[in-house]
């Protein structure tokens, strides 16, 4: 299928998805018995997408949406470079040290079982209602994520491919380099889209508990005043700001996996 | 051969594994196999014979259960620091580039990676991939793969050749273009070679001495033949020489038992078990 065409029908699906929602929130389907016309969706549980649009406009025009952004996209960056680094540091030992990843097997099972939204109360105690407690929220997240793949990674390296680094005389340090590392890293990168995103999902939520800026804490305003309106606005905006860093995550991840098998298309 | 130092030397090595159930399993009984420098030894059997199992004692990849593999007079301990291994499987490393796979081998060992590289194209021309040196693996065929591993190899310029069915996995054609390859290259500069293959042609068309392996478990080595073929060698050519057509009904006899064994097709005794020529 060619990219035009693909493209067509990805927004066709969003072009008929916003019809319905505007016929349903403004087009009256009868009138109540004191008059009032009945949408299928209620504006006031629906908003209209119109009224979101330019909402979002506003926001952007007005300039009171940036400073939100910001603070989401630091937190979830903190978020992502912390747990990315632990997840692959730890991963990497775990891998190599059997008998420590033995040792800690079964909690850091229970730990990844833990749903991480009850852990947002504690962090807001520890870490106060700054940016912090958003960011270990995230990180709690992105971490059990890069940390298993970076495991997987490293345990399963082809035996064939280390048996010949240690014939062409590799010690273990370079097999770290060249063979260890690089594996684990092809596996930290095709979990990168996740992660990130787990990144983001930690900040809103982190914010959307308690917090007095960010994406999350603009929703949760919003919702506190039954703000149907800015509620998806500011979905809208998330949104847009989580496609934006998937696309930048693309663009970094491709020359970093030139390597992999299925890159190659006849022309 | 009665050099003072052969360039491989099995005395005795044999191979158990414990089994889940204890137990044990015997896969390999005491052998000896000896390669003598610049010698092109290969060792021929029915697949599960454990042939690739004596080449990685040779190597140092494992220990055999008894025996000892004797390294240019030195007693093997750990591994194999003068061999090259070329493996039956895809072994480069999927992330480096065809150059950067062939002078990974020289970089560890400290040489600057400007002159690495510069060797590396050297072999990589040597083995027909002069433009093939920024492609990744997965963008080769297999049969270039192989080349780049036989580059990888050699550029390393092991004194002991180990080769574990190394095209195995190839088409026919393919198979025969390597053969060329391969004895053009160690034409040059003879080293000794222990070459694992289930292909009686080919075994005979590339060495000097075949060994043959009976099936497993517990096999061993029931024949040791020499190869008198001229060389060099043309591979295409030597194959309907009548000498070449002699060798091959001789250790063919040899092997057949062997092969039906495995099969579980026939369990008559081995009548030609020691049918040596050597």
């Amino acid at each position: 299928m060619s990219r035009t065409k693909l493209l067509f029908l990805q927004v066709m699906v969003a072009v008929v998805a916003l019809a319905i929602w505007h016929v349903g929130s403004t087009v009256p389907v009868g009138a109540a018995a004191n008059g009032k016309p009945v949408f299928l969706l209620p504006p006031f549980f629906f908003s209209t997408p119109w009224d979101v649009i330019k909402r979002v406009a506003t926001m952007f025009i007005e300039g009171s949406v940036y400073k939100h952004l910001m603070i989401t996209l630091i937190e979830a960056l903190l978020a992502f470079a912390i747990g990315a680094s632990s997840g692959v540091l730890i991963g990497f030992w775990f891998a190599r040290k059997p008998l420590v990843a033995a040792v800690f097997d079964p909690y850091i099972k229970m730990m990844n079982a833990l749903p991480r939204v009850v852990l947002a109360p504690i962090f807001a105690l520890w870490f106060g209602l700054g940016i912090w407690s958003k960011v270990w929220l995230g990180v709690t997240l992105v971490f059990f994520i890069v940390f298993f793949n970076v495991y997987q990674g490293v345990r399963e390296v082809s035996p064939v491919v280390l048996a010949n680094g240690r014939m062409l005389g590799m010690n273990e340090r370079q097999l770290l380099r060249h063979v260890y590392w690089p594996a684990a890293l092809s596996w930290v990168f095709s979990s990168l889209h996740t992660s990130v995103g787990f990144a983001v999902v930690g900040a809103v939520v982190g914010e959307y508990l308690g917090s007095s800026a960010g994406l999350g804490y603009l929703i949760h305003q919003a919702e506190g005043v039954f703000d149907v309106t800015g509620v998806f606005a500011g979905m809208v905006i998330l949104m847009i700001f989580v496609m934006l860093i998937d696309l930048i995550v693309t663009a970094i991840e491709k020359p970093l996996l030139v390597w992999r098998p299925g890159e190659t298309k006849t022309v | 051969m009665a050099e003072a130092q052969p360039a491989v030397s099995l005395n005795g090595v044999s191979v158990a594994y414990g089994l889940a159930g204890g137990g044990r399993y015997e896969a390999v009984q005491p052998v000896d196999v000896s390669v003598a420098d610049g010698e092109f030894v290969a060792i021929l059997g029915p697949t599960g014979c454990g042939k690739s199992t004596l080449l990685n004692i040779a190597a140092g990849l494992m220990p055999p259960s008894s025996g000892e593999s004797v390294i240019f007079g030195q007693k093997l301990a750990g591994l194999n620091t003068v061999a090259g291994y070329l493996f039956q499987q895809d072994a480069l490393m999927p992330w480096k580039t065809s150059r950067d796979n062939v002078a990974i081998g020289l970089e560890v060992r400290g040489m600057a990676r400007r002159e690495a590289l510069a060797l590396a194209d050297g072999f990589l021309k040597k083995v027909g991939l002069a433009s093939f040196g920024d492609r990744y693996p997965h963008q080769l065929s297999g049969g270039q793969r192989k080349r780049v591993a036989l580059a990888q190899v050699l550029v390393r310029e092991p004194k002991i050749l180990l080769m574990d069915e190394p095209f195995g996995p190839l088409d026919a054609q393919t198979r025969l273009i390597m053969s060329e390859l391969l004895l053009d290259l160690w034409q040059a500069d003879r080293k000794a070679v222990m070459f694992v293959t289930h292909d009686l042609d080919e075994a005979i068309a590339l060495s000097d001495r075949v060994l043959v392996m009976s099936a497993g478990p517990s096999s061993k080595i029931i024949g040791d033949f020499t190869i008198p073929l001229k060389r060099p060698r043309d591979i295409a050519e030597v194959r309907s020489e009548p000498e070449f057509h002699r060798l091959h009904s001789q250790i063919w006899n040899c092997l057949r038992d062997e092969v039906r064994k495995t099969y579980g097709l026939s369990d008559k005794g081995l009548a030609d078990k020691n049918g040596s020529a050597a």
